[in-house]
């Protein structure tokens, strides 16, 4: 089954992540292909001021470009996964999280996973 | 975390700990059965003590070092018994290695080769087909003897036999746990590929049952290939198996109806296709095309069949198949592994090609094959032939025969539906005259 993961936080900070990171999160990738995780798209996003929202309200569309400024915390990768369960997932997405810890000291975000839609596919239990 | 939350986290880390863990055991204690039970101790070892203490950091780390304690314990145990020298070596080991520095990247490696080594194992030819599967499913997939008894609708007492015996004899053997080298290693390999081939086919095309198709068994033999090519990123054919596995399953949505009936490949809505699984396979089939191209290697069965695979999967709609193509995969891949099976297909791609007359007249000759004698595809592709070509009660018989012949519950079905149309047919022809 494949996850998302939406990795938010606050667009104070600008730039690419630090190498350790990313050189961190190449090993974890890997890791988790050992183990039959595996890693089927990712990318990382520019910041929200290359950006636009498109609404549909009350019939009428709305173009607002970026930056987002009213929002706390905005998309800044995502990384979809083929696991084995959700609980799979979330122990992925755990370990990633923690690298920041390491390498990217006081960075403070939020990765949001959710199940894709597969044809055939059912969504895992919720006691998973 | 609430203890729920932490149970299920232990589970998830249990499961992606699993292989790695009895891997690197049981190259410390040279015993699968042995290894397996180690982990599993280090796990009630986990259970008892993370609800207290927290997830620890590094758990497959942790998970290691607690298995290693009880490999200690568990030769101590035995040296009072008998004093077996070898066993004093390994011991000895296992304390220098539990006494190392975390050194994490040299560990990474090992644990990639310890993997590699337990794959070759559990595929070892001393083994059944039947043995290596279900040891393989159960010490790489993770899959307990209910979930692989379920899949294969065996009962489970015979799985837990099968493995048992597997392990038995590995261990009486003294079976060494290595990655064979050179020419051995191609042989071994081949193996290895046939086994998860063999899960991921029982899935594809169910034998016997009520189901056309066990998508969890295509599943973990994609996953088990997706961690082969991980581990042996520099041989062609496994980047080839992982490449057919890909692709094959990119059909899953558009092989059955709603109402669970098979829908074959020409006549599947392509849109239905999973575009995502499509890319990955073409991106493996690219890899292993590379490495054959690198060391000037003729491709093998694997990569051969996933070309052909690639096939189906580029064209936009049935009639834009390269079958041109396809002819010639065909007739390669009959050089390289001859089979009666190949021939047959090669039969269909050529009747596409050329017409159903040219497919007729190499089925034909295949009908004396006694390897086909029971396989039901053979008379279902002559069938279709027949029916193309006007010849509707030939046509009729064929497909009574194939569904005859047939476990599977919705191919007979359909097999069936098939003659009763050949019968409309012919007996509309019949009025007419």
């Amino acid at each position: 089954m494949r996850f998302i993961s939406m990795v938010k936080s606050t667009e104070s900070r600008s730039g690419p992540p630090p190498k350790a990171l990313m050189e961190a999160m190449d090993q974890l990738v890997k890791d988790a292909a050992k183990a039959g995780c595996v890693m089927v798209e990712a990318g990382g996003l520019l910041p929200t001021s290359n950006g636009a929202r498109i609404r549909l309200s009350g019939g009428k569309l709305t173009i607002m470009d970026g930056p987002f400024t009213e929002a706390k915390e905005v998309v800044g990768g995502y990384a979809i996964f083929d696991v084995k369960s959700k609980a799979d997932m979330i122990e992925w997405t755990s370990r990633f999280m923690d690298l920041h810890k390491e390498h990217m000291a006081g960075w403070e975000g939020e990765a949001e996973i959710r199940q894709l839609a597969e044809m055939g596919a059912e969504p895992c239990r919720s006691a998973e | 975390m609430t203890a729920t939350d932490t149970h299920r986290a232990i589970d998830a880390v249990f499961r992606i700990e699993q292989a790695k863990l009895i891997a690197g055991l049981t190259r410390l204690v040279r015993d699968i059965g042995v290894a397996e039970e180690l982990a599993q101790d280090a796990l009630v070892a986990a259970l008892e003590q993370w609800p207290r203490s927290g997830i620890p950091d590094n758990p497959g780390a942790w998970l290691m070092t607690a298995a290693k304690h009880k490999a200690i314990d568990h030769f101590r145990r035995n040296r009072l018994r008998e004093r077996k020298a070898e066993e004093l070596g390994y011991e000895r080991e296992i304390e220098q290695e539990t006494a190392q520095p975390d050194p994490d990247e040299a560990l990474d490696d090992q644990f990639g080769d310890d993997l590699l080594r337990l794959v070759f194992i559990s595929c070892h030819p001393i083994l059944s087909p039947e043995a290596q599967t279900a040891l393989t499913l159960r010490l790489l997939g993770g899959l307990t003897s209910d979930e692989i008894a379920r899949a294969f609708l065996l009962p489970e007492p015979t799985i837990q036999q099968r493995i048992v015996r597997a392990k038995r004899m590995l261990s009486d053997k003294r079976v060494p746990f290595e990655v064979p080298r050179g020419a051995e290693l191609e042989a071994r390999l081949s193996s290895v590929l046939s086994v998860i081939y063999l899960i991921f086919n029982e899935g594809y095309a169910a034998t016997a049952g009520e189901d056309w198709m066990r998508p969890q068994l295509c599943q973990e033999a994609l996953r088990l290939g997706r961690i082969l090519a991980e581990l042996a990123r520099e041989e062609p054919e496994v980047h080839g198996l992982v490449a057919l596995m890909e692709i094959q399953s990119s059909r899953f949505g558009a092989r059955t109806l709603p109402s669970g009936e098979p829908v074959l490949l020409l006549d599947q809505d392509r849109a239905r296709w999973d575009r995502l699984l499509i890319r990955r396979g073409l991106a493996a089939f690219g890899r292993a095309e590379a490495l054959n191209a690198a060391s000037a290697r003729a491709p093998g069965p694997y990569v051969l069949q996933a070309a052909i695979a690639a096939c189906h999967a580029r064209a936009g709609t049935a009639d834009q198949t390269d079958w041109a193509r396809i002819v010639g995969l065909y007739a390669k891949l009959g050089e390289v592994t001859p089979s009666p099976v190949i021939e047959l297909n090669r039969a269909v791609a050529l009747a596409m090609l050329l017409g159903p007359e040219a497919g007729l007249n190499l089925v034909d000759a295949l009908t004396a094959e006694p390897a086909l004698r029971t396989y039901h595809l053979l008379p279902s592709v002559r069938g279709d032939l027949l029916r193309q070509l006007g010849r509707f009660d030939e046509a009729r018989a064929e497909f009574e025969r194939a569904a005859a012949l047939t476990r599977n519950e919705r191919e007979r079905n359909l097999l069936l539906a098939r003659a009763a149309a050949c019968e409309a047919k012919s007996d509309g022809q019949k009025q007419q005259k």
